[in-house]
């Protein structure tokens, strides 16, 4: 059943993405609601997937990464709900469905890793819950960021098309972005405090510079450089957009880190 | 009974023969008065603008009709004659008019396409004729649904989105930027004409603080006193861009006001907050080379010209969609129209009562197989004699009114009172207007079988 759910929410997300980007691209505004109902049903079937999982499986074994890479995915649509809901800036799916749909086929292509740390207690189930929730944060900035930088690209050149009307105005993205740092910044410093002292109480030691562990503290350092820059020295809009997507590719080699890591522990 | 307009606007008589032309608003209903007075004349409504004078009236004859229109349009204005107005006037009839009052509602043979205006012009205008009882059901019915397809337009399609004047495209970029006008200042340095209408637009649109510079101290303090805001020295305006997201310029100067390097730093000073700038000016008053400046988003008046022509194209592609929405709307009005004609509801008419005599006399005959030829042929007789007697009164009221003004409403009433649109009157709520008449009885039928008064009458008389 859960199976089948699954190929239904993948169904319904590739046809989403489908259509919104088909909606960014052409003046008609009927398509935003087709994409939108669209992917809200792909999210109440994403939903019944990983409440059955969380049944299925008993709460004391950690999620796999495939599992980890479901919640991103259903964590990336949530938040897209949720500003929709809001804001009612349809544009935005055109660019979250697509990474959320890029995680979720990741989910299904990779294989089942078991962890390389022994559950004790449930930290490693904070662990990958609260360092999703901070990658969620930062993707959100990501999407955020690669809008600016069109919308300030057209407003430069004076190209005013089709996606340009679109596009919400740059303050709001620049806020969006702001916020969604703010957010995911705290969330992924709990992720690697208890990442480590999951480490700590299963290797004995907290670090051992794998390139999960190495990629997470560049990851943190990156952004709290960038959190700092925008509070003390005005490293906002454009700057802000920039920093903000070359962020998201640390985030992007953490993750391919833990794949490794995974592949590594199987080998 | 036809539809006709009569008429002038923008796209066939220069503004000196509208000018005259034009009824103003406290005498139209005098002037609608005289229209209806004409013979021949049933209904009326006058619509009255800068850009179109045009009557819309129902007469008996077309040609006496468009005839009838030309003479009062003549004599609204002593100083012209029919034949300085014939050439520019236009005539149309049947569908055309129709098309052509949905067409003028939704904006789309407006000057500006897509300005609102025109409806409320169109509703003010049925208003006095409304007051004024020189419309009917017919101009009812059409002009309500002129409304209805200028509001569909303006729902379904972006024509009238856009900005298409350069003032107010200053305020669509200005969205474009700041999600929220509100608490954003604007920085007015001169006071050229198009740059006072572009700060108003701003301010209508909830900009929040608004600071003026100009060469003469005096005249920004009266400036500031007339849009509420604070007057700024012209030797300090450039220390006090940075606090002024939209930096309005608009001098006689002959020379760069502002350049990148005092942009840059007031973008730096805003800590890379964006700004956005719109000289107005020519020959421009801000260096082009702020283009470079991140943060920074300068528009000059070729820009906001080229916007505001990109939005006219849009308006007109959309223009396109809304030309078939009116064909629709259009179609469906013609229907009901001939719905209103008297020869076919007649022929619906008699159809509808022979087919529930032919039923009731089937089902009654069927049960009195032992009757004999000549008893049938008598039970034929009654029943046909019995339904056309109930008929023959509104038979002959509706030939007699159809040359009256309530001609449409008796057949109408006629279309209600024995359904002659397709439903039994048992089911058909009183109050659905019937869209989409038809002038066959289908259902007759049936719905003679349902009704239960003529069934038991016939009995007893069999008995």
């Amino acid at each position: 059943m859960a199976a089948v759910c699954f190929m239904i929410t993948l169904v319904l997300y590739i046809v989403a993405t489908v259509s919104f980007l088909s909606y960014s691209l052409r003046r008609s505004e009927a398509l935003s609601q087709v994409s939108l109902g669209l992917t809200a049903v792909g999210f109440a079937s994403h939903t019944f997937v990983l409440g059955a999982r969380m049944f299925a499986t008993s709460s004391a074994a950690p999620p796999s990464f495939s599992e980890a890479l479901s919640f991103f995915a259903w964590m990336i649509i949530l938040v897209l709900l949720v500003v929709e809901l809001r804001h009612r800036i349809h544009v935005l799916g055109s660019f979250m469905v697509p990474l959320a749909l890029v995680s979720l086929i990741s989910a299904a292509a990779l294989p089942e890793t078991e962890p390389t740390l022994q559950p004790v207690f449930k930290t490693l189930w904070f662990h990958v819950t609260l360092s999703m929730l901070g990658a969620v944060g930062f993707t959100v900035a990501f999407v955020a960021g690669v809008m600016y930088l069109i919308q300030d690209r057209f407003l430069k050149s004076k190209q005013f098309n089709v996606l340009y009307s679109k596009l919400p105005a740059l303050d709001f993205l620049d806020h969006l972005n702001q916020q969604s740092i703010v957010l995911g910044f705290p969330l992924l410093t709990l992720g690697i405090v208890t990442g480590a002292i999951s480490a700590q109480l299963a290797r004995g030691s907290y670090v051992s510079w794998n390139p999960e562990q190495t990629w997470a503290l560049v990851t943190w350092l990156f952004y709290f450089i960038v959190l700092l820059g925008r509070l003390t020295v005005g490293w906002r809009a454009k700057r802000a957009a920039y920093l903000t997507v070359i962020g998201f590719a640390c985030v992007i080699l953490t993750l391919v880190g833990v794949v490794l890591k995974g592949h590594n522990a199987l080998s | 009974m036809h539809l006709i307009v009569v008429g002038l606007s923008h796209k066939t008589a220069p503004v000196e023969i509208r000018e005259r032309l034009a009824v103003p608003e406290s005498r139209l209903g005098e002037a609608l008065t005289r229209l209806c007075s004409y013979s021949g004349v049933k209904e009326g409504i006058l619509l009255s603008t800068c850009n179109r004078v045009e009557v819309y009236s129902v007469v008996d004859d077309i040609d006496v009709g468009y005839g009838r229109i030309q003479e009062f349009l003549a004599d609204t204005h002593l100083s012209l004659s029919s034949e300085q107005l014939t050439p520019h006037l236009y005539w149309h009839t049947g569908d055309r008019a129709i098309g052509h009052l949905f067409r003028v509602a939704a904006s789309l043979d407006s000057m500006i396409i897509g300005e609102s205006q025109i409806l409320g012009q169109l509703k003010n205008a049925f208003e006095v004729a409304l007051a004024h009882k020189t419309t009917g059901v017919i101009m009812n019915k059409v002009v309500k649904k002129a409304i209805s397809v200028a509001k569909r337009v303006r729902t379904e399609t972006k024509i009238s989105e856009m900005a298409v004047s350069v003032s107010y495209a200053a305020v669509e970029l200005a969205k474009k930027i700041f999600s929220n006008l509100h608490e954003k200042t604007v920085l007015l340095v001169g006071a050229g004409e198009m740059a006072k209408l572009a700060a108003k637009h701003l301010i209508a649109h909830g900009v929040g603080h608004v600071r003026i510079t100009t060469r003469t101290p005096q005249h920004a303090v009266d400036l500031a006193a007339k849009f509420g805001g604070t007057a700024v020295p012209f030797d300090q305006f450039k220390d006090d861009m940075a606090s002024a997201d939209i930096v309005l310029v608009s001098t006689g100067a002959a020379h760069y006001l502002v350049g990148a390097e005092d942009v840059h730093r007031a973008v730096e000073e805003r800590m890379n907050r964006p700004m956005f700038l719109i000289d107005i000016s020519v020959p421009r008053n801000i260096d082009p080379a702020v283009r470079h400046v991140d943060n920074a988003f300068l528009f000059d008046i070729d820009d906001l010209k080229h916007r505001v022509e990109q939005n006219r194209a849009e308006r007109v592609q959309e223009a396109e969609k809304a030309e078939k929405m009116v064909l629709e709307e259009v179609t469906t009005m013609l229907d009901w129209m001939k719905s209103l004609e008297v020869t076919p509801t007649i022929v619906a008419l008699r159809n509808r009562v022979d087919d529930v005599k032919r039923a009731e006399v089937d089902k009654v005959l069927a049960r009195l197989s032992h009757l004999s030829p000549q008893d049938r042929e008598l039970v034929e007789g009654l029943a046909s004699s019995i339904v056309n007697k109930l008929i023959h009164r509104t038979m002959v009221t509706l030939k007699a009114e159809v040359n009256s003004s309530n001609g449409p409403a008796f057949v109408e009433a006629a279309h209600r009172f024995f359904a002659l649109d397709g439903q039994p009157p048992s089911v058909q709520p009183i109050e659905t207007y019937p869209e989409s008449p038809c002038c066959h009885t289908e259902n007759s039928v049936e719905s003679g079988a349902e009704d239960p008064a003529p069934e038991t009458s016939i009995h007893k008389q069999a008995r």
